[in-house]
């Protein structure tokens, strides 16, 4: 409790999570879209890691969204429908698409590289379309059936144990990515975007750095996308288009690149903007998105959190950088 | 031998239509170094201006010439208002930015026109079949074939053998050293941008028979622009012609032989392709 007294910050960390436990008893029929929130927030999350940090500018990450929803839809039609294997084997083979495409394409950097993700997630769309036996083709991926977490809880229509499930997952990604962010290996990503050349020269292993990085949040993104597949337990072609990529880069530049809580305010108000547009017309969210996107581009490079900040800055004693 | 002149026809059609859309893109990209993903929005509105007169009962040639001049009015206010600017942020701006407008280009254009196809009323001769020699031939093909290959002529000549064609070629190279000995870049860029913009629209336009205008075309298409142009090698003119050609012929053959792998077939190609030559076949020769 002194702790607390002396920091006030922690109350401030804890905050996104305590909303998120209230939410779970207060949604009501809001349930399944607090779920949907939390798992684009995983997504973003993941894109900050390779897109904020280490600034690697990518258009095809919604590739392993989309491999990761696929690969646990089949896995569960085709082996086993536990969630928990599920979720670790999906993951996991996500983690190694990324680093097989990492390692190939990470040589190259700006259009170059921007092309090559791109291309591989057409691949990789093109071929869910016309593998009509293994992903349902245009149709989509129907018949998931999951076995009840830990032979306990139903994945039933209310969603209550996909909002659980969602939320541990999403917390536990978290926790790795507050991990990652504040260590050496984070601070030499910091480097590698600022200056790959003198991060060469003083002897970092750049590529191998990026590798990493790419593959940790392919692996998250794969992880966000099963999310996917079990609170919807279908899995549709929209997964792995160039729209799920933009998608997730207006979340993470409305919250606020390099700022692990970004993502969890530009997926929140990506989805509350979403809602209530959709709403008053059904194409106008699309225009409201791309106008804030433009707005945030050339007038608040911060994002949502630089506001936050401008707003906290009279209440905060010391500056910290 | 007629069945390969025929497949050999439809992919230079197509291509010439990719060619004429891209061309514009390729300047933006390569003098500027602005990623612009909303070319496509250009191509598509140019598309949209051109079918709505059509369906009003304007004739077909002077829609196709309004719908140019539209799309090229259309890239000028973009310019002036949203690229400028971006010039000096980096990559990553530039990419959500334009997207923004690809966002806001398929919102307008489905709050206007609706969520479906939308068609654009080719004049009857264009729908019948011309006897050229060895069979008959689609004359629609035909027309784009020959305003394609026109377009692409007088962009040849002009970047080749005209002054402004050499003070365009000069700033793609190198810009600072453009800017150093003189040049107004940045006029230069704008111009060049609007008269990108207007191909895009002819492009969209004419191309309407083969690329369905629709309000996901921005998005759905633009991958094959940016192909052409990152096949070709930024700013480069001859590139994204040989790359637009080749895209086009590829994706033709593929249609014809091998339709269940040719649509990844062409990602395939093309991943490996900037692998060997990261900077594209035929880069401009500073990048080289």
């Amino acid at each position: 409790m002194g702790e607390l007294l002396v920091r006030p910050r922690l109350l401030w960390h804890a905050l996104p999570w305590v909303i998120a436990v209230a939410f779970y008893f207060f949604a009501g029929g809001y349930l399944s879209l607090g779920t949907q929130v939390m798992i684009w927030i995983l997504f973003t999350l993941s894109l900050d890691l390779v897109l904020g940090y280490a600034g690697i500018v990518t258009l095809g990450h919604a590739a392993f969204f989309g491999f990761g929803a696929y690969a646990a839809g089949i896995f569960c039609v085709r082996v086993t429908g536990d969630p928990l294997l599920g979720m670790v084997v999906a993951t996991l083979l996500t983690g190694v698409v990324g680093f097989l495409t990492g390692i190939l394409i990470l040589h190259t950097t700006g259009v170059t590289f921007l092309m090559l993700s791109l291309a591989i997630l057409s691949m990789l769309a093109e071929f869910a379309n016309k593998a009509n036996s293994l992903t349902g083709g245009d149709n989509g991926l129907q018949g998931m059936e999951l076995s009840p977490l830990f032979g306990q809880f139903e994945f039933n229509m209310f969603g209550y144990t996909a909002y659980v499930y969602t939320l541990v997952v999403l917390f536990l990604w978290f926790l790795v990515s507050w991990r990652v962010v504040h260590s050496p290996f984070g601070r030499s990503l910091d480097g590698i975007r600022q200056s790959p050349r003198r991060m060469r020269a003083i002897g970092t292993p750049v590529w191998w750095r990026l590798v990493a990085i790419y593959t940790l949040s392919a692996a998250m993104a794969g992880s966000a996308g099963v999310l996917s597949a079990y609170a919807a337990r279908f899995v549709g072609l929209s997964v792995l288009s160039l729209f799920t990529s933009g998608i997730v880069a207006v979340m993470l530049i409305l919250g606020g690149v390099r700022r692990i809580y970004g993502a969890f305010i530009g997926a929140a108000v990506y989805y509350l903007v979403q809602d209530y547009t959709a709403k008053l017309n059904p194409y106008l969210w699309e225009f409201v998105i791309g106008g804030l996107l433009i707005v945030v581009v050339l007038f608040l490079e911060g994002g949502l959190m630089s506001l936050i900040d401008l707003m906290a800055r009279p209440f905060r004693r010391s500056t910290k950088a | 031998m007629a069945y390969a002149l025929t497949i050999l026809l439809d992919g230079v059609s197509f291509g010439m239509v990719l060619f004429v859309i891209s061309v514009g893109l390729t300047v933006t990209m390569g003098m500027m170094r602005v990623v612009n993903l909303a070319h496509g929005s250009f191509a598509m509105a140019g598309g949209y201006i051109a079918a709505m007169m059509t369906q009003k009962g304007i004739d077909f040639h002077v829609a196709v010439v309004a719908g140019m001049l539209g799309a090229g009015v259309l890239g000028g206010i973009c310019e002036f208002v949203f690229y400028r600017p971006l010039y000096r942020k980096g990559d990553l701006a530039q990419v959500l930015l334009t997207v923004g407008l690809v966002f806001i280009s398929i919102a307008s254009v489905t709050a206007i026109f609706g969520a479906f196809p939308y068609p654009l009323v080719m004049p009857k001769y264009m729908l019948e079949l011309v006897d050229i020699g060895f069979r008959t031939y689609p004359a629609y093909r035909l027309f784009v074939l020959a305003v394609g290959g026109v377009a692409a002529a007088i962009l040849w000549y002009v970047i080749e053998y005209s002054l402004i064609g050499a003070k365009v070629r000069a700033a793609v190279d190198n810009p600072r050293m453009a800017r150093g000995v003189g040049m107004n870049v940045n006029l230069l860029f704008s111009l060049s941008f609007i008269v990108g913009c207007a191909l895009a629209g002819l492009g969209g336009a004419i191309g309407a028979g083969m690329l369905s205008l629709e309000p996901a075309y921005a998005l759905k298409y633009i991958v094959l622009f940016l192909v052409v142009v990152i096949v070709g090698g930024e700013g480069s003119f001859k590139g994204s012609f040989v790359a637009a050609m080749a895209l086009g012929l590829i994706d033709t053959m593929g249609r014809y032989f091998i339709p269940d792998v040719a649509p990844y077939m062409l990602y395939v190609a093309v991943f490996f392709l900037l692998l060997w030559r990261p900077k594209g076949l035929l880069p401009p020769k500073s990048v080289a």
